[in-house]
């Protein structure tokens, strides 16, 4: 009654990275529990998943064999199942966009508190979590006053587990009526093909909201023209169609590690950032000398766009 | 046919901004319509515009000072709003629960064919609640839509969710359902003058939780904020100061001996 159960993540046929890091996550709560941690792994070829998950501080490892790939029903269905069997004090999932799609409906079926998203916990009596609000300007802290209860988890914010151990497999015992699923995947699509591969650049240009109009895109075009860098973008100007989705960098985008990153205009969101900070050297102009992006740069310039890119094209002019 | 839209009124912070007790104080925060709904709202009105006969509901969880953010929906093509708040309501710390409990009353007032909800709102960004809400009032549901077309009878939705990594997962959602919507789903217009004229006459019905046939305890929330604090800065940038050109010439220097700008 003091356990941790955790859903990983995986995705046409590999194990996120989230999944490893939901076992470090899962593991510290079921210290401060006093309790077990089981690991949930739900479709996919879940034999050769569970010899993966088998990690220092795993208890146990419960498999459900239903598909391929994911699937919001099989996955809220055999998490409450599961969490009925096992009755846990609290179920961890990742906040990826799986993770968004089933969540929430696992929370609701089995009426427990939902805190989602959130960077930090502990369980001292009740749960004290942190999460981010107002886009990462500042970080709060809830408290859960009800047991059991959900949470999940942000990528990247706790250790990955590596360490192997010997882990108890089970098979647990799962019927998913497909039919009765309103919801079919037909397929993936990989998105953002095109012209240039920012993927591959040594020098990126990459703008952001700070940009404005569309019309003042012309200024950081002269820029990427006399430095013969590559121009990307962050989302803003992907959604307003300013640019194709090829140049975005980001969570959603494509992960670059140039030689150098030059940030105009971007505040350093951190699902822009999670696209883009293994760059060698990370160099940020941005107005707000409070913004996140000038947490991971190397050089930072705090100035208006628009005063100081003239000035750099007249350098290279 | 009836859309609901969740229209959410949400709170920015200034660039420059004090804490005070567990939020940012109220001078330095700014009211909009929440970024996420904006694209749904205009996927609705779409909607509307190209198979007619289809009434487009917004459905807000807010005081009275959100009815200037409604209007703006309104004004876009929404055809009428219903605005869900009282004593009770205003007291509480809505958690993903709480917000289910009122939009499904809400749904269950409504019985729209389609609810289209923003994947998150800016201010506190759980992305829960359009999930949660499908599961509770037994629809069928994608989350993190970034395109969207659907069949004439208007049967069934063909979504992409967008996932991380540039993977798009193409999927089928039988209606009734209920679509968290992306930004960049489309190109949400702005209110003509036309629009906003008529936004004015347009009916924004307030609803508390009695007519929503609810007690006070459907708002009860185990979850509540304990602190709020600015993250500590882990900056060790190197900052270049002076004027623009004094700062671009350093910047340019940078650039020269990292040997990735050719002359």
């Amino acid at each position: 009654m003091s356990d941790v159960l955790a859903v990983v993540d995986h995705r046409r046929g590999e194990l996120r990275d989230v999944s490893f890091e939901l076992v470090r996550a899962g593991r510290d709560l079921a210290d401060d529990l006093g309790g077990d941690l089981h690991l949930a792994v739900i479709a996919g070829d879940v034999d050769a998943f569970a010899v993966d998950l088998s990690l220092a501080g795993v208890d146990a490892i419960h498999t459900v064999e239903d598909g391929e790939e994911f699937n919001h029903d099989l996955y809220a269905g055999a998490t409450a199942a599961l969490f009925e069997s096992l009755a846990p004090t609290a179920v961890l999932m990742p906040n990826s966009v799986n993770g968004l799609d089933y969540a929430p409906a696992v929370a609701n079926r089995l009426d427990v508190p939902l805190v989602a998203d959130a960077v930090e916990f502990a369980y001292d009596g009740g749960l004290e979590a942190t999460r981010e609000m107002y886009g990462s300007k500042v970080e709060t802290t809830i408290e859960v006053s009800e047991e059991p209860f959900a949470v999940t988890v942000r990528g990247g914010e706790w250790p990955a587990v590596e360490e192997t151990a010997e882990v108890p497999i089970e098979a647990f015992d799962y019927e998913f009526d497909e039919s009765a699923s309103g919801a079919r995947v037909q397929g993936f699509e990989e998105v953002g093909a095109g012209d240039v591969d920012i993927a591959d650049a040594e020098f990126l240009v990459s703008i952001g909201r700070g940009i404005e109009e569309e019309e003042n895109l012309e200024l950081i075009e002269d820029l990427v023209e006399v430095t013969g860098a590559t121009l990307s973008s962050s989302r803003p100007i992907v959604d307003n169609g300013w640019l194709p989705k090829n140049r975005q960098v980001g969570q959603s985008g494509k992960q670059v590690t140039p030689d150098v990153y030059l940030a105009i205009g971007i505040s350093g969101a951190v699902q822009h950032v999670a696209g883009m900070k293994s760059a060698e050297t990370i160099i940020a102009i941005n107005t707000d000398p409070n913004a996140p992006i000038f947490d991971i740069a190397d050089y930072g310039i705090v100035g208006d766009l628009f005063d100081v890119v003239p000035a750099l094209i007249e350098q290279f002019e | 046919m009836k859309i609901l839209v969740t229209v959410k009124e949400v709170a920015e912070a200034a660039d420059d901004f004090e804490i005070e007790g567990t939020d940012i104080g109220e001078q330095y925060l700014e009211y909009d319509l929440n970024e996420w709904d904006d694209y749904a709202i205009e996927a609705a009105v779409q909607l509307s515009e190209t198979y007619g006969d289809i009434e487009v509901v917004s459905a807000t969880i807010g005081p009275e000072r959100s009815e200037e953010t409604i209007r703006m929906a309104l004004a876009k093509g929404v055809d009428r709003a219903i605005r869900v708040w009282d004593d009770d309501i205003a007291a509480a710390d809505l958690d993903v629960a709480a917000k289910t409990r009122l939009f499904a009353a809400v749904v269950d007032e409504e019985e729209p064919d389609l609810v289209l909800s923003g994947v998150q709102a800016a201010d506190d960004g759980f992305g829960a609640t359009g999930v949660s809400v499908a599961d509770e009032i037994g629809f069928d549901w994608a989350a993190v839509v970034n395109h969207l077309d659907t069949e004439d009878d208007l049967s069934t939705a063909h979504v992409h969710r967008e996932l991380e990594g540039g993977i798009e997962e193409l999927t089928d959602v039988d209606l009734p359902a209920v679509l968290t919507i992306q930004t960049g789903l489309n190109e949400p217009r702005y209110a003509s003058l036309r629009g906003i004229r008529q936004a004015q006459s347009k009916e924004i019905a307030a609803f508390g939780l009695a007519d929503l046939g609810l007690d006070a305890d459907a708002v009860d929330s185990p979850i509540s904020r304990t602190g709020m604090y600015e993250p500590e800065t882990e900056s060790d940038a190197t900052y270049f100061d002076g004027a623009a050109d004094e700062q671009a010439a350093q910047l340019a220097d940078v650039l020269r001996e990292k040997g990735v700008v050719s002359e």
